[in-house]
C-alpha cells in the first residue's frame, strides 16, 4: 500500500486539484487554518472554486490569498466580517456567498462526512436562511431541514500527525478540522509534528487516520493573531 | 443618567446563576465576564470549542491556537475543555446552555431579533448567533436603544432581517430592563436606569409596553 506521507504542500495536493471543485478549509478565524496547503492551492493557479470555510481568513493571509487572486467563485461561510476584500467583492458580484449559522454549517458537515443527507435543526427558523427550505413539525417545535454537505477536497490543520493520519489538533486550533475530514473525497491533513506511528496515545487521537488520504508536515507556520489581546502584569500581583 | 456600557454589562450579569453554562457575545456582553459576583460559579462556552474560557493572557503569552469567538487571545482555567465546533453546536442547539448574552440592532415585541445584517450595506454573516438564540434556554440582549440617527430599537416589528422569530426573553439598554418573554405576553418594564424617566422611554420607544416597575 502506498503511503500516505507527503514532502511537501504542493505534493500533497498532487492530480487532486480541478478547476470548479469544492474545497473544505479547516479553521476558525486564523486559528487552526492549513496555511501552507491554501498556499499550494494559490501557486497552482486553480479557479472557480467553491470553498466551504467558516470564514474566509483576513485580507492578505489565510483563505484572503485566494479571493485575492480571484480563484473563489463562491463561499460557504459563516461569518466574514474581518474581510474587507470579501465584502467588495460580494457587493460587486463578483463572488457568491452562501451564510450559514455557523451550527448549521458544522453540522452539515459532521452530516456529510457521516453518510447523513439531511437533517432537522431549529435554527434559522423564521428567517431567510429557512427560506425555500421545508419545515416539519416535531413535538410542537419547527424545524427546517438542512443538508449534509461534502467536498472534493478538505484541507486540515492538526498539530501532531502520524503517518497513518491519525491527528490530534491543539486547543481551540480543533474547531472545524475534526468534521471536514470526514466530508472530503480526498482529505488532505498538514500537520506542526509529524511523529513516528505509535507516538500519539491511541486514546487521544481526535480524527482517526481512515478519515485522511494524505498527510504532510507543513514547512511553515505563520499562525498569525487576528486579535492580539492581553492584560497588564500589574494584574498578577494585586489579584 | 442613563447606564454607561459598563454599568449595562453589570446589570447583564445580574442575570447570571450559580454552576450556568453561559455564551457571551461579542462587544457590550463580553463585558459581562468582569461581573461575575465572587464566589459565584459560571462556565463561560466559547462556541469556536471551548468551555471555561480565562481572562486575556499576560503580554507576550498570547497563544495563536487558543482564541475566543471574537478572534481575541484568551487563556485556559484548570477546568477548561476543547472540542470542535459540531461538539459545540451541540451544546447549543441541544439546550445544554442555560443563558446567552448578545448584542442586538433591532428587538421586537413579538419577541424577534435582529442583529446580522443591514441588507445592501453590511455583509458580516450570522456566526453563531442564529444557533445560541434557537437553542439556548434564555436569550438576553443588551444593545443601545436607539440608533445613532435617534430611531427608536426597540420595536413593533422589526424592519432587519432576523436572527431569530420570538427568542429574545429579557433586554437591557442603556434606559431600563425590559420583559419580552419571546413575545408571549406583552413587553413589560422593568427597571429604570438611574435618572431616566419613564417619559423618555416612551419617546424612545416604538414598542408597546406596560410599565411593571
Amino acid at each position: 500500500m502506498a503511503g500516505k506521507t507527503r514532502n511537501d504542500a504542493a505534493d500533497a495536493l498532487a492530480g487532486l486539484l480541478f478547476d470548479g471543485m469544492t474545497i473544505m478549509a479547516g479553521g476558525f478565524g486564523l486559528c487552526g487554518i492549513p496555511e501552507n496547503l491554501i498556499g499550494a492551492i494559490k501557486e497552482s493557479g486553480v479557479k472557480n472554486l467553491t470553498v466551504v470555510s467558516n470564514n474566509c481568513g483576513i485580507d492578505g493571509f489565510g483563505l484572503g490569498v485566494l479571493l485575492e487572486s480571484g480563484q473563489i467563485k463562491k463561499m460557504i461561510s459563516s461569518y466574514v466580517g474581518e474581510n474587507k476584500l470579501f465584502e467588495q467583492l460580494y457587493l460587486s458580484g463578483e463572488l457568491e456567498l452562501e451564510f450559514n449559522p455557523q451550527g448549521t454549517l458544522a453540522e452539515r458537515i459532521r452530516a456529510g462526512g457521516a453518510g447523513i443527507p439531511a437533517f432537522f435543526t431549529k435554527t434559522g427558523v423564521g428567517t431567510l436562511v429557512a427560506e425555500g427550505k421545508e419545515v416539519r413539525d416535531f413535538d410542537g417545535e419547527t424545524y427546517v431541514m438542512e443538508r449534509g454537505l461534502t467536498a472534493d477536497l478538505s484541507i486540515v490543520k492538526a498539530h501532531t500527525g502520524d503517518a497513518e493520519g491519525n491527528l490530534v489538533y491543539r486547543k481551540t486550533a480543533r474547531n472545524f478540522n475534526p468534521m471536514m475530514a470526514t466530508a472530503g473525497k480526498v482529505t488532505v491533513a498538514e500537520v506542526e509534528n509529524l511523529v513516528a506511528i505509535g507516538s500519539i496515545d491511541k486514546d487521544h487521537i481526535h480524527t482517526p487516520g481512515i478519515f485522511v488520504d494524505r498527510i504532510v508536515k507543513g514547512a511553515v507556520y505563520e499562525k498569525r493573531i487576528e486579535r492580539v489581546t492581553t492584560r497588564p502584569r500589574e494584574e498578577k500581583a494585586s489579584a | 443618567m442613563a447606564w454607561t456600557r459598563d454599568e449595562m454589562a453589570a446589570r447583564a450579569a445580574k442575570e447570571l446563576r450559580d454552576g450556568f453554562y453561559v455564551n457571551l457575545g461579542i462587544g457590550i456582553p463580553t463585558l459581562v465576564a468582569n461581573y461575575i459576583p465572587d464566589g459565584m460559579q459560571v462556565t463561560l462556552q466559547s462556541e469556536n470549542g471551548m468551555l471555561g474560557m480565562g481572562p486575556f493572557p499576560y503580554e507576550g503569552e498570547e497563544d495563536a491556537d487558543l482564541i475566543n469567538a471574537g478572534k481575541q487571545t484568551i487563556t485556559e482555567l484548570p477546568s477548561s475543555s476543547y472540542f470542535s465546533s459540531a461538539d459545540s453546536f451541540a451544546m447549543i442547539r441541544g439546550g445544554h446552555i442555560a443563558l446567552s448574552i448578545l448584542g442586538g440592532m433591532q428587538v421586537a415585541q413579538n419577541g424577534d431579533l435582529a442583529n446580522w445584517m443591514v441588507p445592501g450595506k453590511m455583509v458580516k454573516g450570522m456566526g453563531g448567533a442564529m444557533d445560541l438564540v434557537a437553542g439556548v434556554k434564555r436569550v438576553v440582549v443588551v444593545m443601545d436603544h436607539c440608533e445613532k440617527s435617534g430611531a427608536p430599537k426597540l420595536l413593533k416589528e422589526c424592519s432587519l432581517p432576523l436572527t431569530g422569530a420570538g427568542v429574545v426573553d429579557l433586554l437591557i439598554t442603556e434606559l431600563g430592563v425590559f420583559e419580552i418573554n419571546r413575545g408571549k405576553t406583552s413587553v413589560k418594564l422593568l427597571e429604570l436606569a438611574p435618572g431616566v424617566t419613564l417619559d423618555e422611554v416612551k419617546a424612545k420607544t416604538e414598542a408597546a409596553f406596560e410599565v411593571a416597575i
